[in-house]
Formats: C-alpha cells, structure tokens, sequence
C-alpha cells in the first residue's frame, strides 16, 4: 500500500489515482490527455466488463445446476438474492413483465461488485500496472462518470420504451401533455415532463458517481497519510492514524457499496414502474 | 467528468449483461425456487392429510375397540346364563333323579318288608302248624288243614 512517494508530490498523487487509461478512438493509441467524445476509458471498461462477467458466469452456474431438491450453498446464496430482488419488483413493479426482475438483479449484482473494488487498497492493481508498463489504472467502474451514465441512459431508453409499450403513442403523449394541470397548461405540463424525464437518469447516474468518487478520493486521501510511514516520529504518527481511518472508511464503505446499488436497483424499478402506470385522467 | 465512448460501451455492455440474465440466469433459478415451494406446499399438505387420515383411523379402531368390547360383554352375559340354565337343569334333572330313587328305595324297602312279611307269616304259620301238631300230638293232614293253616297265616 506504499505510496509513490519522491516520484510526485501529493497532487499529482491523487491526480494519478483519478486517471483513466485514455484510449484516443482517432488515433488507436493510448493518451491519458485524450479529450473528445471518440475516447474510450479502457479501464473502466476492461473491469466494468470483467465484472460483468464474474457475476454472468456465477450466476449462469448456478442457474444451470439449479435444481430444488439439493441446493449448494452457493445455490443457496444466488436464492437469497434472486429472491430479495424478486420481492422489490413485485412490490414496486406491479405490472407483469418478465425482463423488469432479470434487469433489477443485473443492475443491482453488477452495481454492487463494480463498487465493491474501491474495497482493494488504492495502489495495489495501479502499481502493478505501472510495472508491466500501463502508466493510469482506475480500476472502480463506477467512479467513472461514463459508466455511471451508461447505465442510467439505458435505463432511461427502457423507460420510454415502457411508456409506449404500456400506454401506446397516443396514450403516452396524451399523458405528457395533460399531466398535471390539465390540457390548458400543456406548455408547462410539457416543460415539467422534460425537467422530470432529464433528471431521472442525470440523478441515478450522478448519486452513484459522486458516491463512489468521493469515497474513492477518501481511499487515496488516507493512501497519502500511509505514505508518511516513514517520516520521522509525526509521519508515523500520520500514518498509524492513517490505518485506523482505512480500516474504519472500509468498512462503512461495505454499507455504502451495497446501499448504492440497492438505490440504484430500486430506482430503476421505480422509474419504469411510473412509466407503465397510466395516470389517472383528471 | 468528461463524457466520452466509454458511455457506448457500458450501453452495450449493459444490454449484453440483461440479456443474458433474462435468458439464462433468471428463468432456472427462479423455476428450481418455484419448484421447491410446491414441494414443500405439496409436503406439508400430504402431511395434514396423513395427520388427517391417522386421525380417522385411531377413531374407527376406537369404534371397533368399542363393538368387539360390547360384543364380548354379550358373548360373556350370554355364556353366563347359559351355564346357569345348564346348573338349573341339572339341578332339576337331579332332583327328579334323586326323588325318583328315593321312591324306587321305598317301594324296594315296602317290598323287602311285605315280602320279609310274608316268609315270617308263612314261617310263623309253619310253626304254629308244627307247634299244633307237636301239641295235638297227631299227624295233621297238612293238605286237609291247608285252609285253616292259610287262614292263620293271613291272620298273623
């Protein structure tokens, strides 16, 4: 966990930890300073997907073997969240459809192990990249902005499909129109549904970044007191603080892990609940 | 917080990853939880029903236990005065038994006597004949004297 301490200072510390591993689309080549939409984060991609794929391949095990005489343990672990899952749709989601409980499990699963990663101390994957030669590693998902909203805007495209699919075109805009005050105001009504529809996703995808972000900024923050081990009697002092503050940030940081992707997985459920329910006429 | 293609990617991703639970993860898993709900609705209603059925039984061999006990109380009862009526009856046989020996005794005993009677008197007339003729010192024609002696014999 040992800082890279003499090659920069603090700021540039933290600025390295904040990084990602920029792949400039235009060029094909990796460039940290790489700005433009045709960029791809290749870090958060390699683990957002890497993760992914941990849960599609533990769960998919499980499913295959899933049988309800002799469950496994881990049959049984997989029951309990499938299960938990299964009771939040049903309560929030109370229109019949099969991909709304598969999606929350995914969002809620993926979500989870995406944050779990700002549990595995701050240097340890970003050092040993630096030996093989990869100069920035971000290795939480969800600390990145992109992935956040990449998960946010597909939830947002569900919920106009919802809306359409549920309430048809005309039912849709209808309710657009008319919602709240009446077909007299449809200009404000609209301008209401806009604001209302936009800050959907903007704040699913947000709440989750500037979570994960900030707690992954008090991670480095504290990575930096470790690096004062061996200063003189006041560094150690820093540092022995230092560990403490680890160990304590850790471990609220298991509840906020989980609350983050609980609120996540709720949210969504919640949002495209609303989009198939019919409002009321007035 | 510059959005950038990474957004694309992650969609993509996203959708991949539903899919794929949607298809592959959720059904089985949620059918094996369904599963094993009916079994255990299905056990713990064969179980009522066996409870049920025990119930049943242990009433119907009560009921039974009840009718063989009063069936053998009558088998007994009816045993009883059957053996009495067998004592009473051979008590009666007995008694018809007893006084017809008795009776049979007393004529026995009339007839020993009229009989024993009859040898004395003959005897006794004998003797009286014997004693006459030793008195009257002379042969008396027994078959003449017959009636007399007869009539003696009677009287005594």
């Amino acid at each position: 966990m040992a800082a890279e301490e003499g090659h920069h200072d603090s700021g540039s510390y933290v600025l390295h930890h904040l990084t990602n591993l920029r792949l400039d689309l235009h060029t094909m080549s990796i460039n940290p300073d790489a700005q433009g939409f045709w960029v791809l984060n290749l870090d958060s991609c390699i683990f957002s997907v890497l993760l992914g794929l941990i849960f599609a391949f533990v769960f998919w095990r499980v499913a295959r073997k899933a049988n309800a005489e002799h469950p496994t343990q881990t049959q049984n672990a997989i029951e309990m969240i499938v299960d938990f899952v299964q009771n939040q749709v049903h309560e929030i989601f109370p229109h019949a459809n099969s991909i709304v409980a598969p999606l929350a499990l995914t969002i809620f699963a993926w979500v989870f192990l995406m944050n779990l990663m700002d549990i595995v101390p701050v240097d340890w994957l970003p050092h040993a990249a630096g030996l093989v030669g990869v100069p920035y590693l971000k290795i939480v998902p969800s600390t990145d902005v992109n992935i956040t909203f990449g998960l946010s805007l597909s939830v947002f495209v569900l919920m106009y499909i919802f809306n359409f699919k549920f309430k048809g075109v005309g039912g849709f805009g209808k309710e657009v129109l008319t919602h709240p005050f009446g077909p007299w105001l449809f200009p404000v009504n609209l301008v209401l549904r806009i604001v209302e529809d936009v800050a959907k996703p903007v704040s699913l995808a947000l709440r989750l970044f500037g979570n994960l972000f900030a707690g992954e900024l008090i991670f480095i923050l504290i990575a930096l007191m470790l690096g004062q081990a061996f200063n003189g009697i006041a560094g150690a002092f820093l540092a022995g603080g230092g560990v403490l503050l680890q160990i304590a940030w850790a471990i609220f940081h298991i509840l906020v892990v989980t609350l983050q992707a609980f609120v996540f997985m709720v949210l969504t459920i919640v949002y495209l609940g609303a989009a198939a329910e019919a409002h009321a006429d007035h | 917080m510059n959005l950038n293609a990474t957004l694309i990617f992650q969609s993509i991703a996203f959708l991949l990853f539903v899919a794929f639970t949607w298809k592959y993860v959720w059904p089985p898993i949620l059918k094996a939880m369904n599963d094993r709900q009916k079994r255990i609705a299905d056990g713990l209603a064969a179980a009522e029903k066996g409870a049920r059925a025990l119930q049943d039984a242990s009433a119907k061999s009560e009921e039974a236990l009840k009718a063989a006990r009063a069936q053998a109380q009558d088998i007994l009862a009816g045993a009883n005065k059957q053996a009495s009526q067998i004592v009473e009856q051979a008590k009666g046989t007995a008694q018809v038994e007893a006084e017809r020996i008795i009776a049979r005794a007393h004529d026995d005993v009339a007839r020993e006597v009229a009989h024993a009677r009859e040898d004395l008197r003959k005897q006794v007339g004998e003797l009286a004949v014997a004693g006459a003729a030793k008195i009257l010192k002379r042969e008396i024609d027994t078959q003449a004297h017959a009636d007399v002696l007869n009539e003696l014999a009677a009287k005594i």
